[in-house]
């Protein structure tokens, strides 16, 4: 590992990022407007949903966003030949994917800053928690994203195959997360395969905040979700070969 | 002269269920060799296996003394591929600070490079609106960073225009004669009159080895086209690794 390289990864892929105005302004202005769409939608209902809905969207969004571009990216890493040429320099594998993290990790904290920033002060979204706890619950949750992405890059051999790896991946934790029906009212089976998604607890830690904002249990999700993140770069690193068939 | 740059000895390589390198062994020594031969002749397999990107069943191949792939080479070979390895979406300059950053080469080495490949008056444009011919040399100038001992040189001169073909022949010559070796690719033979020394390849084996002039006096041909079919023609298939 060296933090010269590590930094010139994650100073690459931002300048891309920043080259590209239309992904950069996607990724910062489409959560909050989508936020604000729910808020919207559930304004004139009694119930307090927002406060139910919100904090799981802001958990979803750096995960699906950081698992697309992640994914997309490596996966042009993997076929443009960058990734062979960089492997064959003085490049560590975990130079590579902690770049990566960095990069789309800082640009989660600007993007969650920004939704949480709309949902609790526009919108207001009630936090019981810290409201810094919950920007960090979305870099994790992106870097989570990120790790997932590099990960399914792998699989894939277009970027067709890769954007299907978003319905794939992302939607079955969407579905489970806890979201639309409680976790502990689903069918065994299923909330069995709920408690070893890393969606549910990201899910989890935001609900916590807004709710009872017990801290402990909210560490203790962060830790599930990161611990997740840390296991897919493991095996993203494993997918990163130096030597090809 | 020095030991050879690049030592390979009965190497094999298969690729899916082809062998794609049947047990090849060659010498690259200091200064200009071509690699030349017909395109799906195992040329690129061979470069990649020195750049330590390609899975081998079996042999050894030596690179400046060192087994090929192994950690202190890499700051030592410049590698380009055929395709242009560079980002798209950045500047010429912001591809060469960003591989001389990883290198850990001094910034000003970028300019140097972008200099030695004329891109100079394109510095600050991004790489997608280049031609074909001028990512190519974006891809070259990354693997001048550092002052490599041995350039890899995959095909840099395909689909360039003669002006340009030749000023990157007389940068090859300039780099070689600066002490490093450089090995290059083509499949087009009226390339190898520029070489110091010549691999002539086919089937995934060598079947020539030594100065144009040497060659042509073997085969008695008056071009090296003409000596590759000779050697075609009166070597039977898998004989070729000649000295």
């Amino acid at each position: 590992m060296n933090a010269r390289i590590t930094l010139a990864v994650a100073g690459r892929v931002l300048t891309q990022v920043r080259r590209d105005h239309r992904t950069l302004a996607m990724l910062l202005v489409v959560p909050c407007v989508l936020i604000s769409l729910l808020w919207w939608m559930f304004d004139d209902l009694p119930g307090g949903m927002f406060d139910r809905f919100g904090p799981a969207l802001l958990a979803m969004f750096p995960f699906i966003v950081m698992f697309l571009v992640t994914s997309v990216t490596t996966l042009r890493e993997r076929s443009s030949g960058t990734l062979e040429r960089l492997l064959t320099m003085p490049m560590g594998k975990l130079d590579f994917l902690l770049g990566y993290a960095l990069a789309f990790g800082l640009l989660a904290a600007v993007q969650a800053a920004l939704a949480v920033g709309v949902s609790v002060g526009l919108l207001g979204l009630d936090v019981n928690g810290p409201v810094w706890l919950l920007g960090l619950v979305a870099v994790v949750d992106a870097v989570l994203g990120t790790a997932l992405g590099l990960l399914v890059s792998a699989f894939a051999t277009t970027e067709f195959q890769a954007v299907q790896f978003m319905p794939a991946f992302v939607l079955p934790q969407i579905l489970l997360c806890g979201l639309f029906v409680p976790r502990d009212a689903m069918p065994g089976v299923l909330e069995a395969i709920s408690n070893v998604l890393p969606l549910s607890y990201a899910v989890d830690a935001m609900q916590e905040l807004v709710g009872r904002a017990d801290q402990v249990e909210v560490w203790r999700s962060v830790a599930v979700v990161a611990g997740f993140a840390l296991a897919a770069l493991a095996l993203g690193a494993a997918t990163l070969r130096r030597r090809t068939p | 002269m020095m030991k050879n740059v690049v030592e390979v000895r009965d190497l094999v390589v298969v690729r899916g269920s082809r062998e794609v390198l049947p047990g090849i062994s060659l010498d690259v020594p200091a200064g200009v060799t071509g690699l030349l031969g017909p395109s799906g002749c195992g040329k690129t397999t061979l470069m990649r296996c020195l750049v330590g990107a390609q899975q081998v069943r079996s042999g050894t191949v030596e690179v400046l003394g060192e087994p090929a792939g192994s950690a202190p080479l890499r700051t030592r070979i410049g590698y380009v591929t055929q395709a242009a390895s560079v980002y798209d979406d950045l500047t010429v300059a912001e591809n060469l600070r960003f591989f001389a950053r990883v290198l850990g080469v001094e910034p000003a080495q970028a300019d140097e490079a972008i200099a030695s490949v004329d891109l100079a008056s394109h510095r600050d444009q991004v790489v997608a609106r280049l031609s074909g011919g001028q990512r190519s040399r974006v891809s070259l100038a990354v693997a001048l960073l550092g002052k490599p001992d041995l350039l890899v040189l995959d095909e840099p001169t395909v689909g360039l225009d003669p002006v340009l073909r030749r000023d990157l022949w007389e940068l090859f010559h300039r780099i070689a004669d600066a002490g490093a070796a450089v090995l290059v690719s083509s499949h087009v033979m009226d390339e190898a009159e520029r070489c110091h020394r010549l691999l002539l390849m086919r089937e995934g084996r060598i079947i020539a080895d030594g100065s144009p002039d040497e060659i042509r006096e073997r085969t008695g041909a008056t071009d090296i086209e003409q000596a590759f079919l000779h050697l075609v023609e009166t070597q039977p298939s898998g004989e070729g690794d000649a000295a």
